[in-house]
């Protein structure tokens, strides 16, 4: 007999084949091979879970809650979702009909797309964004149409810039603020006029709001709490970051009946049910987590205004973050691309950051620092970018025009697909 | 107190070495606003001293220390506070409380060795008029102080960069 070897590049998925690496994956490597690194890389709270959450976690499993769920999460825990829903921006949802439980915000991403799609169908993605809405677009056989916004818009889109990506196949559009990698807040005037544009075109809107309680400027306005729009929104939320839980993977999506129907047959035959411990942890931070999570938020706009303050003082243009844990600062002004500047900066001064490209093309020249840090990392990362920065010859509260720079040709970088 | 005193207190609360100028910044305040704010609440003794939390354990340093329940008689006028102040003027006294139930202070007492306070508890403290009885309870332990765990295993075990 002989033995042959299977091709496995003929075998996998083109679609997938042609999925780029995530742009982070080199970085990371590079990160973990330098020594005495203070990162400021990490999309996650520095919190670990308030103990009175792990604790009830612990509880629970004393308690044998070790079965599945319903395949719709938890009922008290989607009851205990309703009422903080309503609480929050008083929009009402059925407990029983209008929310499923999911593995995280990334699986009701994923099952929103998956249920919505049909090959062809364009989504309007903001950018720089998170890393995964393309991918997911494309997994589902979507499009995405990203919508470029810089630092002069202060990292918004607007309800023009929505107009004018719209074409016939557009179906959906997404919105992710507070904006990871950017920091970036909407306004609720701007947001009707979207809402307006969405409701003319027939556009379902996904909101991302998984940074909702990160906002420190103005207040969050939840996309579906404005007039008509519950009906066309899948608001997708989660207890990662406001309550320091990204490790136990428990999101939700809210939205139409029909929808949530549809989408959980995908979630009961691919998932089942989210993990029950995460669910009893959920359930537990929404009962008696709200002054922990209030004073996380006020720990990380404390830190908020260090960070801007700091690139004031480096001498890098950076516009005020208004929400998540994230600074955005133009570090083209030194000349160097996204990557050489994050490479650069992780060989000679030890700090990790992550190269805006990352993020989509329109992130080059740009990094995303994150604030979930402890006050003495963050205050000695910026001695040394600091330092970093005056050997490029950037000066102290001397804004310069940005440098024309040259964008980088690697592959499996660009969020392009 | 208004929310800006309240804030400074909990930033010094939790680190004392904080200048007025990165609470400033961290505020978003005037660096002059928070100067005047703390040297207004020094001189009203609401901040009465910046203390160094030190776990001598970690230098293989002995120390012992012991809690005390002392049953004390009041006096007319002072009440407990005559009795009170004859003790917690002794150095070795730590930390003193006066407390509800079944005995009337609870005295923290800090020494070189339990033969120390044993002498101080014997000698000093029992001996005081109107010290009715004590109990010594020696320390076996920390755990926790002024909310700071001593051996904490939880460390930063986060990824280095994600997304």
């Amino acid at each position: 007999m002989t033995i042959t070897r299977t091709d496995w590049s003929e075998k996998i998925n083109p679609t997938v084949q042609n999925i780029p690496p995530s742009g982070i994956r080199r970085f990371f490597d590079l990160v973990t091979e330098t020594k005495g690194v203070i990162s400021l890389g990490v999309g996650e709270p520095d919190f670990v879970t308030p103990w009175h959450v792990r604790e009830a976690c612990i509880y629970s499993l004393e308690k044998g809650y070790t079965m599945y769920t319903s395949n719709s999460g938890l009922l008290e825990l989607r009851e205990a979702l309703a009422v903080d829903l309503d609480n929050t921006y008083h929009v009402k949802y059925n407990p029983r009909t209008e929310l499923l439980i999911t593995v995280g915000v990334s699986e009701a991403l994923d099952l929103c797309m998956r249920t919505l799609l049909q090959s062809g169908d364009e989504v309007l993605i903001p950018e720089p964004s998170y890393v995964s809405y393309a991918p997911c677009t494309v997994l589902a056989g979507g499009v995405p149409v990203f919508m470029s916004t810089g630092m002069d818009d202060s990292f918004r889109i607007t309800a023009d810039l929505v107009q004018s990506s719209i074409t016939p196949r557009t179906k959906v559009l997404l919105l992710c603020y507070p904006n990871n990698p950017t920091g970036a807040v909407m306004d609720r005037d701007e947001l009707e006029k979207i809402a307006e544009v969405a409701v003319e075109h027939d556009l379902i809107v996904i909101s991302d709001e998984i940074y909702d309680r990160l906002t420190y400027i103005g207040k969050h306005t939840c996309m579906a709490a404005l007039p008509g729009m519950k009906d066309r929104t899948l608001l997708l939320n989660g207890f990662s970051k406001a309550y320091a839980m990204t490790g136990w993977r428990v999101g939700y999506v809210a939205g139409n009946p029909d929808f949530i129907a549809a989408m959980t047959k995908i979630h009961q035959y691919s998932m089942l049910c989210a993990p029950i411990t995460g669910q009893m942890a959920a359930l537990e931070a929404l009962k008696n987590g709200q002054p922990g999570m209030r004073r996380m938020v006020e720990h990380y706009n404390r830190r908020r205004n260090m960070v801007v303050q700091a690139f004031r003082d480096m001498g890098l243009p950076c516009f005020e973050p208004g929400g998540a844990f994230y600074a955005f600062p133009q570090t083209s002004v030194t000349g160097l691309c996204s990557e050489d500047f994050a490479e650069e900066l992780l060989k000679e001064e030890q700090v990790a950051v992550v190269p805006g490209n990352v993020f989509g093309t329109s992130g080059e020249g740009f990094v995303r620092v994150s604030y979930a840090a402890s006050l003495d990392d963050l205050s000695e990362a910026f001695r040394r970018m600091g330092r970093f920065v005056r050997r490029r010859g950037v000066r102290s509260r001397l804004i310069s025009a940005p440098i024309k720079i040259q964008r980088p040709e690697r592959a499996g970088i660009s969020q392009s697909l | 107190m208004d929310d800006l005193t309240k804030q400074i207190l909990e930033l010094l609360e939790d680190n004392a070495r904080l200048t007025a100028k990165e609470i400033s910044v961290m505020l978003d305040v005037d660096a002059a606003e928070v100067q005047s704010v703390i040297r207004s609440l020094e001189d009203k003794k609401v901040i009465l001293k910046y203390l160094t939390l030190v776990n001598y354990e970690r230098l293989g340093e002995e120390k012992v220390s012991a809690l005390i329940e002392v049953r004390i008689t009041p006096q007319r006028d002072v009440g407990f506070d005559g009795v009170a102040e004859r003790i917690y003027r002794f150095p070795e006294v730590r930390s003193m409380r006066l407390m509800s139930g079944t005995y009337d202070l609870a005295v923290f007492v800090e020494g070189r060795s339990m033969k120390q306070i044993s002498h101080f508890v014997s000698t000093k403290l029992s001996t005081i008029e109107g010290v009715i009885s004590t109990t010594t309870h020696f320390v076996l332990k920390a755990y926790k102080q002024d909310g700071v765990i001593l051996e904490d295993g939880e460390e930063d075990r986060r990824l280095m960069i994600s997304p």
